[in-house]
């Protein structure tokens, strides 16, 4: 369970998130939308504090993250994010076991976990002694998400996980995290600008605007959302494509 | 084998001395730069001053970093009463080492600064430390950068270790300094090939570990390791020495200073053969500077010199008046004994003064005879000096004495100094009265009519510690009053003349047989 209390972050002067307060329960999965500069990935790094935040609580489990120790809390949160970041010196299986490495995991372990996380994310048991430069994006991110998946945490945090992928990797990328979700009963945030993707893979979406909470509503109901135009023209984007794809498939 | 011009041992004992002062400065500024380049590369408000800092240090000419060490060195250790040794290696390592500093810090700051950011939030991300970041992502992934840096290093310090020889420490410079002073150009390219070519292997030797490490190839990091490790061995090997065989090496060692120019040479290798006959072990600090000469003596960083009466005059005690020579070489011995224990054991038996000279025929066109007609035709005239003779002391009593006002006056090396004469491009020169080439180049010297310029008695001076030693007093008195002027100028010429070069070896042992046969 993660809590916000009147988080607010500045840049300079500029609230780029401005006292939101906020609870996210364990097991769901919470899509972060909004325009570009909404604050939706400030809000997301505020969580393992890859951006301190200047006023208000975050908590995690009950535990004011100010009071953690940095590496701790950043090691019981998986992270993945567009630039995937896969370290290009160590093999896929090296890096993907380095979570368990930096906890002193038994190696003892190590290949069988090695093995389990690669189908996991559905990847050949093979590529383990891979560079990351030999591995195709799609591989690339789907190697970041064992990585992130390694060390078991409860909590996964994703800023724009797909944003690089082309179209069909994508689908199937989101299709296979939300299985994954459920199987192992993870707490999920999502940052993502694509409604779309948005309202297929989570339980509740979030959108941000002006440094605010514009709406938070599960899915179903922020397609009935009536109230603010930013928010509303965002939707309208979407349910326009569906209807115009579905002209165009309708026969003659 | 092409003849070299001087021992092969010789060549290999300097080469060794030459790679192990740049590997133990590089080391140094590695032991000191790696970690600032860490902590520069991580706050900005400390690596823009440090690299700032270590720029502008960077600017400071060789020569005068090392020289610049001396004094510093020899006030540290007055102040604190340790026993700091202000000559050879120490000041040499240090100032070395100060100059390898900036490509060893700019690249470790551009080698962890020039991470992808990705990573470094991945790393982040992964809840690693600052400490586990360096070693599992920024130290591998920098390598390659760092390398680069350690290899700049290692190449500007080989090149620049050929200095080390001016604070008298034993360098491929021996040979290059040497070679200039006596116009044995074979000498001078022996260094400067050696130099260049241990600079070229170390290069080679590193940038294959660096391809190592760039391409992650651990076949090429072994072998670089390897061979690296080989060029340490080399460094210790032990290279027989002709020289010093014998029942010697029990014997206390004896430094023999000398400065930069031929008579110096000549005479130390003198002394050397006298103590060496005497049972001493021998070393030698060739091309001193002037001052750093007579200080070293006095703190016992050479123990015995040759130097010359008019210089310790002025320059150590800081006299202008100008006494006859007798009297001026009974208040040198006294003042040099109680202020620092330096002990004179006496003159040679010739003097190298100042003395203005002109070719000839320009002498007789002109009508000058004297100091005093040359500063009537000064305003016409070109002065060519020795490098040192504009700032002393000398100059100042010519020029209070004579009022000349040439139209250009500009310090050459010695051996440029009579090049320019000969060449036309200068009219008058500050010559050495026991130079050869006074004799040789058909030369005038101007008499001194004002007695401006002070006597120059060739002096041997003892370190403290070293005139207490009665065996080493005994084995150089027999010089005392032996070398006519005449001698000297011929055993100068051997080694100045381009016909039938000697080497300052070959002129010492001449010297030696020519003063053996006069009675002593």
């Amino acid at each position: 369970m993660i809590n916000f209390a009147q988080v607010t972050k500045r840049y300079g002067t500029h609230p780029i998130i401005d006292e939101i307060s906020l609870e996210i329960g364990r097991g769901s999965f919470v899509a972060l939308v909004g325009q570009s500069g909404a604050g939706k990935t400030t809000l997301l790094k505020a969580i393992n504090r890859l951006v301190d935040i200047d006023s208000g609580a975050i908590s995690v489990d009950g535990e004011d993250i100010a009071t953690l120790p940095l590496a701790a809390l950043r090691r019981r949160i998986g992270y993945v994010f567009q630039g995937v970041g896969l370290f290009p010196h160590m093999t896929v299986a090296e890096n993907i076991w380095l979570g368990p490495r930096l906890q002193d995991a038994p190696t003892a372990e190590r290949a069988e976990r090695i093995a389990q996380l690669l189908s996991l994310v559905s990847l050949p048991a093979d590529l383990a002694d891979r560079l990351p430069a030999q591995l195709s994006g799609g591989q690339a991110q789907r190697v970041g998400f064992a990585r992130a998946l390694a060390a078991s945490p409860a909590i996964m945090l994703m800023d724009e996980p797909f944003g690089a992928l082309d179209p069909l990797t994508r689908d199937e990328l989101g299709r296979s995290y939300r299985a994954l979700h459920e199987h192992m009963k993870l707490t999920s945030i999502l940052v993502t600008h694509d409604m779309a993707e948005a309202l297929l893979l989570s339980d509740r979406i979030i959108v941000l605007g002006g440094g605010q909470i514009l709406a938070d509503l599960p899915p179903r109901d922020l397609l009935q959302f009536r109230g603010d135009p930013r928010v509303t023209a965002m939707i309208d984007v979407v349910r326009d494509q569906a209807d115009r794809l579905e002209a165009l498939a309708r026969p003659c | 084998m092409p003849d070299l011009g001087l021992p092969l041992a010789d060549l290999l004992r300097l080469a060794q001395a030459h790679l192990f002062l740049s590997g133990c400065a590089v080391i140094l500024a590695l032991l000191l730069g790696f970690p600032a380049a860490l902590l520069a590369a991580r706050s900005r408000r400390f690596g823009t001053p440090l690299l700032g800092l270590i720029s502008l240090l960077q600017t400071i000419p060789g020569l005068a970093l090392l020289a610049l060490f001396y004094p510093l060195l020899l006030l540290l250790g007055q102040a604190t009463h340790v026993a700091i040794p202000a000559l050879g290696f120490l000041p040499a390592l240090l100032a070395l080492g100060v100059y390898a500093l900036l490509p060893i810090v700019r690249n470790g700051v551009a080698a962890i600064q020039g991470i992808d950011p990705v990573l470094i939030e991945a790393a982040n991300g992964l809840g690693m430390t600052g400490r586990q970041r360096l070693l599992m992502v920024e130290l591998p992934l920098g390598a390659p950068v760092i390398l680069a840096g350690i290899r700049t290093a290692a190449v500007w310090t080989i090149g620049t270790a050929t200095l080390a020889t001016t604070i008298g420490q034993p360098s491929l410079g021996d040979l290059i300094f040497s070679g200039l002073q006596t116009e044995d150009w074979r000498r001078v390219l022996v260094g400067c090939v050696a130099a260049a070519a241990l600079a070229l292997i170390v290069d080679g030797v590193l940038a294959h570990v660096e391809a190592g490490l760039a391409r992650r190839s651990r076949w090429r990091l072994v072998t670089g390791v390897a061979l690296l490790v080989a060029i340490i061995a080399a460094t210790f090997l032990p290279v027989p020495d002709a020289a010093r065989s014998g029942a010697a090496s029990a014997q206390r060692v004896v430094v023999v200073g000398a400065k930069n120019f031929s008579e110096q040479y000549i005479l130390a290798r003198l002394i050397e053969d006298r103590l060496r006959d005497a049972g001493y072990r021998v070393e030698r600090r060739d091309n001193l500077g002037s001052a750093v000469a007579y200080r070293a003596v006095a703190a016992g960083d050479i123990d015995v010199y040759v130097d010359y009466s008019g210089t310790l005059w002025s320059n150590v005690l800081g006299r202008t008046d100008v006494p006859p020579a007798a009297e001026m070489l009974a208040t040198l011995g006294k003042e040099l004994a109680q202020r620092d224990e330096v002990r004179m054991l006496g003159s040679l038996g010739f003097e190298n003064a100042y003395t203005f000279a002109m070719t000839g025929p320009r002498a007789q066109a002109l009508g000058i005879s004297d100091l005093a007609g040359l500063a009537r035709a000064s305003s016409d005239l070109r002065l060519a000096t020795d490098l040192e003779f504009l700032n002393r002391p000398e100059w100042a009593a010519v020029k209070a004495s004579y009022q000349p006002v040439f139209k250009e006056a500009r310090p050459y090396s010695p051996t440029f100094m009579y090049r320019a004469l000969g060449a036309g491009s200068a009219d008058v020169i500050t010559a050495f009265s026991s130079d050869g080439r006074i004799a040789a180049m058909d030369l005038v010297t101007l008499a001194d009519p004002r007695g401006a310029l002070p006597h120059y008695d060739a002096v041997l001076l003892l370190a403290p510690h070293a005139a207490r030693d009665a065996a080493v007093v005994a084995a150089l008195q027999p010089l005392i009053g032996a070398i006519s002027i005449e001698t000297m100028r011929e055993a100068n010429w051997m080694v100045d003349r381009d016909e039938g070069k000697r080497t300052p070896q070959e002129a010492s042992r001449w010297l030696a047989g020519k003063i053996s046969l006069t009675p002593m």
